[in-house]
């Protein structure tokens, strides 16, 4: 007798976004694997059309509630290449140190209140904050996160969506003595990453492996945030001004969002911390290489659901080199580059890596500054059908579990990706019971 | 923390949460703009994304605070409601619903638990019709702002 059975979640929790996710399972074989995604962000492309070249910056970092400065780096660099203008000294690392505000951030969100409760036996990091026992877990997860705010509020001039980048460098850049202030909460904050690492390995994550072909930048001679060429486990390295002649995303029948492939090979592949950190290990700290060893973690990862762990020593390498940018430290005059005036039409392309993977941002300029085209394709885009692909990879060793507990394993795979679906909305979603 | 704002101490804070960029989830933000013209005495307004814990940290020494967001409900467009939100949670389902993974409710709820919740916690929710980016305001959250700007008002004199 045929079975079938279908696998349902209509909204996903901790995920950013809503997404819902459809399993079709007949005879124990998956039939067909949907993960549904209601916000692309190509509205926000077509709302980028007509609007100043320096407004872009602005309106991008409104796509993602978590990783603002990944937009606003990929903007700035891309709109700096189409104006041919080049930041003054010192904007480099001072973006770089932004970006570490944002991957502990990003980071610390994610390991602790979105992941750790599936490894837990916890609903939500609220119900794992009830537990006296992991009451300290989540403290120490805040003052980490807070650190990272911290951070952000003094470069960006506000904590989430800072304000103060701009095409050419920054509005203006902080002064030395208030990014030394961060420095005792900063190196608490790489304590607490090494132990978060150390605590990371105590968890007991699903045994589960995926042949991925892993895509991020790599740079010579540092660990990829802003910087570097598009390379792909399988061999392929590409300037990011090729990225779109050999990734391309196509629309798929059940998704909102246009789901991305390789050209040549129609491979789908992966991109994010599993990613970088395969590709670029040996262009981590001496810290970070030591403690993976100390944790014999295997090389290259695998197993989705050990991201958690990549991510905790990413935050060890975002702790690390921002207390070191900190120390050497010289306010940038000018922060920003003079403009040209008038400005030249133009194109420009840039990839950076968002703590979910690599984002890339496309433009055009016209001569009176306005954008007449933007291509953005964000990491949770590319990685879309690489978790659809997980899913079909791994339901067959769930499927004779309870329902419940099917579903539940596949929302946590899912939850590995730390999907970013849409978090440019913050209503509040209200279920009101009127009497 | 350093180059906190929200850790000034103040008697009565407003947070206007959303994004400027999304339709009526820009409300929040709006009537936290309006509040801040009137330039009320010991009044303290601030303007966040609702990330929960940047939200916490904004939540942090105050005793009454005013938390004034978009919403999406069974409700009418423009239509506002108020919660008590330092008696009770805010209504069902926020952890399955949210569009964001830490967001308002969560953050209130780990306030709560954390015994870091101001003593008065009012969450103002408008009812939002579009969401779409752009900067378009619906007729009805456009015209629900002077009067939750004027209701607030009266309820701060």
């Amino acid at each position: 007798m045929m079975t079938e059975k279908n696998i349902n979640v209509d909204y996903l929790a901790r995920v950013e976004g809503e997404g819902a996710l459809r399993i079709h399972i007949k005879d124990d074989q998956v039939t067909d694997v949907q993960l549904n995604i209601f916000e692309p962000p190509r509205f926000f492309e077509a709302f980028l059309h007509g609007r100043s070249f320096d407004e872009v910056v602005d309106i991008t970092a409104r796509i993602c509630g978590i990783c603002p400065v990944a937009y606003q780096m990929s903007a700035a660099h891309a709109l700096e290449k189409a104006l041919g203008v080049t930041p003054p000294p010192g904007v480099r690392e001072l973006r770089r140190l932004l970006y570490c505000g944002e991957w502990i951030e990003s980071h610390a969100l994610h390991v602790y209140m979105l992941h750790a409760p599936d490894y837990l036996g916890y609903e939500s990091a609220i119900s794992m904050a009830a537990n006296p026992e992991l009451l300290p877990v989540v403290q120490r997860a805040l003052r980490m996160k807070k650190v990272g705010n911290a951070l952000m509020t003094v470069i960006g001039g506000r904590e989430i969506h800072p304000v103060s980048v701009c095409v050419g460098g920054f509005y203006g850049a902080p002064r030395l003595s208030a990014l030394k202030a961060l420095l005792p909460e900063l190196k608490w904050g790489m304590g607490a990453a090494i132990d978060t690492v150390r605590w990371a390995t105590t968890l007991d994550y699903p045994e589960f492996e995926v042949d991925y072909e892993f895509v991020s930048l790599s740079h010579p001679d540092e660990y990829p945030f802003n910087e570097g060429a598009i390379l792909s486990s399988t061999g392929l390295t590409v300037p990011v001004e090729d990225y779109d002649q050999h990734y391309i995303e196509e629309h798929v029948a059940h998704s909102n969002a246009l789901h991305s492939r390789r050209v040549e090979t129609g491979s789908i592949y992966l991109v994010g911390p599993l990613a970088r950190f395969n590709l670029n290990f040996d262009r981590l700290s001496p810290t970070v290489q030591g403690l993976a060893q100390e944790i014999d973690l295997e090389l290259p990862v695998r197993n989705p659901f050990c991201s958690l762990i990549v991510r905790s020593l990413e935050m060890v390498q975002a702790f690390e080199e921002a207390i070191q940018l900190i120390e050497d430290y010289q306010e940038p005059h000018p922060s920003r580059a003079e403009l040209p005036n008038p400005i030249p039409a133009g194109e420009g392309v840039h990839a950076t890596e968002a703590p979910r993977g690599l984002l890339f941002h496309r433009y055009k300029v016209d001569e009176n500054g306005l954008i007449t085209f933007a291509r953005i394709v964000p990491p949770t885009a590319q990685n879309l059908p690489r978790i659809e692909g997980d899913l079909w990879e791994y339901v067959p060793g769930v499927v004779g579990l309870p329902l419940e507990d099917a579903t539940l394993r596949c929302e946590q795979l899912v939850r590995c990706y730390d999907p970013c679906i849409s978090c440019a909305t913050h209503f509040l979603k209200l279920d009101i019971v009127r009497e | 923390m350093a180059g906190a704002p929200a850790a000034r101490r103040s008697s009565v804070r407003i947070i206007g949460v959303g994004n400027p960029f999304r339709g009526d989830d820009a409300v929040g933000i709006l009537v936290a703009r309006q509040l801040a013209g009137l330039d009320l005495p010991g009044v303290q307004i601030l303007e966040r994304s609702g990330e929960g814990t940047a939200l916490m940290e904004a939540m942090q020494g105050c005793e009454t605070l005013y938390l004034i967001d978009a919403m999406q409900s069974e409700a009418s467009p423009g239509e506002i409601l108020r919660f008590e939100a330092h008696d009770e949670p805010l209504p069902a389902h926020f952890s399955a619903t949210s569009t964001h993974a830490f967001g308002v409710a969560e953050a209130i709820e780990m306030a709560r638990l954390m015994g870091e919740l101001p003593s008065k916690l009012i969450v103002y929710g408008i009812e939002g019709k579009n969401y779409a980016a752009g900067q378009n305001l619906s007729l009805e959250v456009e015209h629900a702002i002077p009067i939750l700007v004027d209701r607030l008002r009266e309820e701060l004199k």
